[in-house]
């Protein structure tokens, strides 16, 4: 029965999250209002209600249980480490030369990540599959897009499997190929306004390019050469 | 490792938070807990791409994530939910009330507890981020991926339901 049409407004004001000029244009129109009378009280209620319900905070157990858990994380993150050394000593001079847009380190940093922790054992893909009619359907209701898969297997790139993965706070598909004994990632999300232009970028020793198709965002990372897996986006970008 | 200790730092002071808001989506105390865990792992592998903005709503939207993620596995699997005994039984009684407010207090409390546990998932965790972590409307938004008018009538939808559920007898 709502007639008045304030009642958001209304809510915001008792949550204040209004302004002062918007706060005071409420108040005017609440003076002659009813219902935003009755609203007002419908909201403390609800406010004084919510004070009897259960606040569940967290157990001592699982304080504990989580530096448990940091442990193996910390040995499983440095073990890449002595790797990145030396070969980053390598690399310390094209790092230079590589112009990245601003804000997108982080970015790189999650990928190399996620690249190297799919590289244990079982982790490289959900599921194992060279074909791409199997592999884009296992996506389905998983995702909220449908991934472009390809399989480059004429060109020396098979594709051997998929996986869902969570980069920055989303769900990603992840495919993985394979180049002689170098593993692939190439991560697929959709592309958000303010995604960086294509570029290639190496971080930590992986070679990571960077391109868009079809509204979307696609990552390749890998140990593989820089020219190599150029080749391995610029086919991609052609194969049907 | 120093981003350990950095993360650590950073994730502590909301484990409460996140507890609680992954305790209210499951309705089950191990399951919640699993989903925190689950959580950290993961707030640590995005941890690079975290910019210093606002620890708790990154968090906890992560935390939301992997709630929504056990869920469906949950119903996937299609296994009754379980058993909350937490849930079932009456809180414990404020001291500070006579026995016969305390009684009153107490099933009013497990009544309202009772309907916030039945609400939809979207209309629980905007009640929950507001009324008991006092989110802003942005920070809400943020963690529910909502747009901020869409929080604004789903904590609506939710206050209106509680208010009544709050006004009416057992």
């Amino acid at each position: 029965m709502t007639t008045c049409d304030r009642a958001l407004v209304l809510q915001a004001e008792f949550d204040g999250e209004l302004d002062a000029a918007q706060s005071a244009e409420l108040a005017q129109h609440r003076e002659t209002c009813a219902e935003c009378r009755a609203n007002w009280a419908m909201l403390e209620a609800a406010r004084r209600a919510a004070r009897d319900l259960a606040y569940h905070a967290a157990p001592a157990s699982l304080k504990a249980a989580l530096e448990a858990r940091a442990g193996p994380a910390r040995r499983r993150l440095s073990w890449r480490e002595p790797v990145s050394f030396a070969v980053g000593a390598a690399l310390a001079a094209m790092l230079l030369l590589v112009v990245r847009p601003a804000g997108d380190n982080a970015m790189l940093a999650t990928l190399v990540d996620d690249h190297v922790r799919s590289l244990q054992p079982g982790h490289f893909y959900d599921i194992a599959s060279s074909d791409k009619h199997t592999v884009k359907p296992w996506f389905d209701g998983k995702l909220d897009f449908a991934p472009p898969v390809k399989d480059l297997a004429a060109d020396g790139y098979p594709l051997v499997g998929g996986r869902l993965d969570y980069l920055g706070g989303r769900a990603v598909a992840a495919l993985a190929y394979e180049h002689g004994k170098h593993p692939i990632n190439l991560f697929v999300w959709p592309e958000r306004a303010g995604s960086p232009a294509p570029f290639a970028a190496v971080r930590e020793g992986y070679n990571i390019v960077h391109w868009d198709a079809g509204g979307m965002a696609l990552w390749a990372v890998s140990d593989m050469e820089k020219d190599e897996l150029e080749d391995f986006a610029r086919l991609w970008q052609k194969a049907p | 490792m120093e981003r350990d200790s950095a993360f650590a730092a950073v994730a502590l002071p909301h484990l409460d938070a996140a507890y609680n808001l992954a305790r209210w989506l499951t309705g089950s105390g191990p399951e919640a807990e699993d989903v925190v865990q689950e959580a950290l792992v993961r707030a640590l592998t995005y941890f690079p791409t975290y910019r210093g903005a606002n620890a708790r709503a990154w968090l906890l939207r992560i935390v939301r994530n992997a709630a929504y993620a056990a869920l469906n596995a949950r119903r996937a699997t299609a296994t009754e939910p379980l058993f909350d005994e937490d849930a079932a039984l009456p809180e414990p009684a404020d001291p500070r009330d006579d026995p016969e407010t305390a009684l009153i207090r107490a099933r009013a409390s497990s009544r309202l507890n009772a309907l916030l546990g039945r609400l939809p998932a979207e209309l629980k965790e905007t009640l929950v981020l507001r009324e008991l972590e006092e989110l802003s409307y942005r920070e809400i938004a943020e963690v529910t991926g909502a747009p901020i008018g869409t929080v604004m009538s789903r904590l609506w939808r939710a206050r209106r339901l509680l208010a009544k559920a709050a006004g009416s007898e057992p």
